[in-house]
């Protein structure tokens, strides 16, 4: 017998509160990557070398080395120096840090494309460099990359199933602990695989529409 | 652009050295380093095996969904909807756990490097289909002209182009796939991470222990990136040198 529906429907409200762990690591993760990613982007952009390299270098090395390393290192390192955070909180921290360094690779994309000119007239205009990115930059930075944004949190989404590695009870953790209950993975993790399938074929979907949206709204 | 990538990478070159003093300062790192090398072997093995696969199958599932007849262009799009559609993890818990119950059994080791190949292969089939869609129309029409038929024209004339123009991303799945290497030792494979949370668990040596495999995947990041932009400069100069004749 491959599969069994009577345990499917067993186990189908227990994912289901799982998935809320999910979805809470993706949306905080995601918040986090956004914040952190647009003040990596615009350090990276200052005219002073030394706080624009060592940002550089930042994102460089969150890019090239893998997550679950870093997750490991945020959940076991930072305790040694006396901040000892949650699984949970951990690993937001951790997905924040990382998707963070491949959104401000986005925003600088964004920031990069605003002509000139713009520039120039906040100079010409007097306003302060703060007030320069609020005001004038940034409105019009962000609208066209949302959708490479976007991609980014399919993304998250997908790598969340790391944060089983510490034990944070979210959908992958919970079918492993269902499978090795029963010893019976095949209905847990395919129906975890059908998840994350649907909900990424449907993000996707709205991405491209948002993505058609702004094109129409912005032009 | 130059300039900046060379600031970058003299960057983490100064990162790199200063975590790899740090680390050398701390006592007894030697300890560590044997059973991390051999941790970083296993991470490389299964890094080159599974680059080779995912570009096969990167190839095999963009000619599908371009040129092969229906039945088969439908299971190239649902390899590619699939394995992109799923997270890495998933899949090769789902190769590891699953598979069993349907009487295949595979070694951890083939698991982790066919799970991460799939994975791979299918976002290498998106960018293999950018880039032959990328090759300008005028090259199909002359292969017309010259009466290539379309295997001939895709070997002789279109793919030789779109390899080029497909170098520099292939490069980020390359490191996309290595970092992805990481999760395989959540199925008991005894790679780089495997190593570093085993020996945490024993020696509780937490700093000096993540530190030094940080820059372990650093520095491999760094072998590929530098290894793909030789590759990049080699095509590019074969491709002016035929231009020029």
């Amino acid at each position: 017998m491959f599969w069994d529906w009577e345990y499917t429907w067993e186990i189908v409200p227990v994912l289901a509160e799982a998935s809320i762990i999910t979805i809470e690591a993706t949306v905080l993760g995601f918040i986090l990557a956004a914040v952190v990613g647009l003040l990596l982007a615009i350090l990276r952009m200052s005219p002073t070398r030394w706080i624009a390299l060592p940002a550089a270098g930042f994102v460089e090395f969150i890019r090239s080395t893998p997550l679950l390393i870093q997750i490991f290192f945020i959940f076991f390192v930072l305790p040694e120096f006396g901040i000892t955070l949650g699984a949970l909180t951990a690993g937001i921290l951790a997905l924040g840090l990382h998707y963070g360094s491949y959104c401000s690779e986005v925003y600088r994309a964004g920031l990069e494309n605003i002509p000139r000119g713009q520039w120039e007239a906040s100079i010409a205009l007097n306003l302060s460099p703060y007030h320069t990115f609020r005001d004038i930059i940034i409105p019009q930075a962000i609208p066209p990359v949302v959708p490479a944004l976007g991609n980014y949190f399919v993304a998250l989404f997908k790598e969340t199933p790391l944060l089983s590695a510490i034990a944070v009870l979210e959908l992958m953790q919970t079918a492993k602990i269902l499978g090795s209950e029963t010893f019976r993975y095949t209905e847990p993790i395919t129906l975890v695989g059908l998840y994350f399938l649907v909900f990424s074929l449907v993000a996707a979907a709205l991405v491209r529409r948002l993505e058609h949206w702004l094109k129409v709204r912005w032009r | 652009m130059r300039m900046q990538t060379r600031g970058i990478v003299v960057v983490c070159i100064i990162l790199s050295f200063t975590a790899g003093l740090a680390v050398a300062s701390f006592a007894g790192f030697r300890e560590f380093l044997p059973g991390l090398l051999e941790g970083a072997r296993v991470t490389v093995i299964i890094t080159v095996l599974g680059c080779a696969l995912a570009v096969v199958m990167a190839f095999i599932a963009a000619l599908a969904k371009m040129y092969a007849p229906l039945p088969l262009r439908w299971l190239a799009v649902s390899y590619i909807e699939i394995f992109r559609g799923t997270s890495a993890l998933v899949q090769l818990f789902w190769l590891f756990f699953v598979l069993p119950h349907f009487g295949i059994t595979l070694d951890p080791l083939t698991v982790a490097v066919v799970a991460l190949g799939l994975n791979v292969g299918a976002y290498g089939a998106e960018v293999v289909r950018g880039a032959v869609q990328a090759v300008p129309r005028g090259q199909w029409e002359a292969t017309i002209a010259l009466n290539m038929s379309r295997t001939e024209a895709l070997k002789r004339v279109i793919l030789p182009q779109a390899v080029v123009a497909m170098i520099p991303p292939w490069g980020n799945l390359f490191i996309e796939l290595m970092k992805a290497t990481a999760l395989v030792s959540l199925i008991t494979i005894s790679d780089l991470a495997f190593k570093a949370s085993q020996m945490n668990q024993t020696t509780y040596r937490t700093v000096e222990i993540f530190t030094i495999v940080l820059v372990f995947y650093l520095a491999i990041a760094s072998v590929i990136t530098v290894g793909m932009r030789a590759l990049e400069r080699a095509a590019a100069r074969g491709l002016s040198r035929g231009r020029a004749h």
